[in-house]
């Protein structure tokens, strides 16, 4: 392992100047440590610690929608009661991620900015229309998660940009949405499959918006396309076998230790069609705890 | 690059100089001297290493020793002695949830990070608080009872 320089980034501009300067951010740390022991990729000759910057901690309402930022670990999106309440499949997602002190370490910046195609809050992010708000030195801008991620842990960001947020716009009424997973064992797992929903319901409980995202079955958190022809349906089983199929059909998943493409493949539609039930029933007002996973008993047993 | 750190562990500060990139586990063992901290699997999986930096609990191998410079680390030597246990030591040894030992430091830090948050934990919220910890001896159930009945004690 190679010697970095290490500096505590006291402010944004701080950072902001460090990663002008060559180095590179470091959050809770737990993707860069173990990448670098397990030989994927070296540590960065500079680091700046970015966790202590607690503006970036904050999950605050803009004219927009709500920014949720980079800093917000996950033992506060499962638990945060805006998160919880609006964007309920985040919370779903954190709550699966690790053990609690990986959800204590762990950051929602720190995922998206990894770029992991198995990362559990990519999925719901990109069904709930999140961007990621970057700022550099130059400027900020916001980029579409689509736009961000380019392949696996790799993204579009400029060296020079730190990820201040994510930003998601406000919630239709009679919305909801849901985070569930194909998974082996309950804890430090990651997801074999997953799927997140984002449903919206018009004034006669038909579809009014649908949308869908896949977890680890394409070299980037895959969107699904295709799903428009639902919309003025009602969530029945034929609705949701469309769903289930389009998942599978669109999925391009690799055979690996955890599982093969073909079961991958067939799984993710499984996990497509319950994550849009689930975020269907809530959309109709039901209270599905989160995770989903543990409350319909989605996933590993024990 | 070595960087110069003030290292606060169990209300003692260590002022040290360490390469950038050692984990906490490795300082806390080799340079402070306090080995209770078990390295398992040296790869956050298994959570031998747990020690709690600010009251939450962190996986020791996987986390800079840099990055808990200015924090307060509390690793088990900063729990109890043999002469005077925390009660969660206490139960533990009473109920049988140490046989091998090794994961027990972890398991232990695990529980007082939970039990700190949550006094009155169902059995659902102690198993998912110690769900980062493996136990390869006792088969669990006699660590969940030595947490039920360390929360009650303390309580």
């Amino acid at each position: 392992m190679s010697d970095p320089t290490f500096t505590i980034a006291t402010s944004v501009d701080d950072a902001l100047a460090a990663l002008a300067n060559g180095a590179r951010p470091i959050a809770g740390g737990s993707d860069l440590f173990v990448g670098a022991r397990q030989g994927k990729a070296p540590l960065p000759e500079s680091i700046i610690a970015i966790d202590r910057l607690a503006e970036l901690a904050t999950i605050e309402a803009t004219s927009a929608g709500t920014r949720i930022g980079a800093m917000v670990n996950h033992a506060t999106l499962m638990t945060d009661p805006t998160v919880v309440a609006d964007f309920t499949a985040i919370a779903d997602a954190a709550a699966l991620v690790g053990s609690p002190a990986t959800r204590n370490v762990g950051t929602i910046g720190g995922n998206v900015m990894n770029g992991s195609p198995a990362m559990d809050t990519g999925a719901p992010l990109v069904v709930l229309g999140a961007t990621a708000h970057l700022q550099s030195q130059n400027g900020s801008r916001n980029v579409t998660l689509d736009e961000l991620w380019i392949g696996p842990s790799r993204t579009s960001a400029a060296p020079d940009e730190l990820c201040i947020g994510l930003d998601i716009p406000a919630r239709p009424e009679r919305s909801g949405s849901a985070y569930v997973r194909l998974e082996y064992r309950r804890a430090m797992e990651i997801a074999v499959v997953g799927a997140a929903a984002h449903v919206a319901l018009d004034d006669s409980g038909n579809l009014a918006e649908v949308s869908v995202a896949l977890t680890a079955v394409a070299p980037t958190i895959l969107a699904v396309d295709g799903l428009d022809s639902l919309v003025g349906q009602s969530v029945d089983d034929s609705t949701l076998a469309s769903v289930a199929e389009r998942a599978s059909e669109v999925a391009t998943p690799i055979s690996d230790l955890r599982a093969s493409d073909a079961y991958r493949r067939h799984t993710v539609g499984v996990m497509a069609r319950r994550a849009v039930d689930a975020a269907a029933r809530r959309a109709q007002g039901e209270q599905i705890a989160v995770p989903v996973n543990r409350a319909l008993g989605i996933g590993a047993s024990a | 690059m070595t960087h110069e750190m003030n290292l606060a562990v169990n209300g003692t500060t260590y002022p040290l100089t360490v390469d950038v990139s050692r984990n906490l586990l490795s300082v806390l063992r080799e340079e402070v001297g306090l080995t209770g901290t078990k390295q398992g699997c040296d790869d956050c999986e298994c959570g031998a290493c747990m020690v709690l930096v600010d009251g939450q609990p962190v996986n020791s191998c996987s986390y800079l020793a840099v990055q808990a410079g200015g924090r307060e680390v509390t690793t088990i030597e900063g729990l109890g002695t043999a002469d005077d246990m925390h009660p969660i030591q206490a139960k533990m040894l009473e109920a049988g949830g140490v046989q091998c030992g090794f994961c027990t430091p972890g398991m232990i830090m695990s529980a007082q990070a939970l039990l700190s948050d949550n006094p009155n934990p169902s059995g659902e919220e102690i198993r998912i608080g110690l769900s980062g910890n493996l136990c390869r001896c006792t088969g669990y159930q006699k660590i969940l009872q030595a947490i039920t009945e360390a929360a009650v004690e303390i309580r």
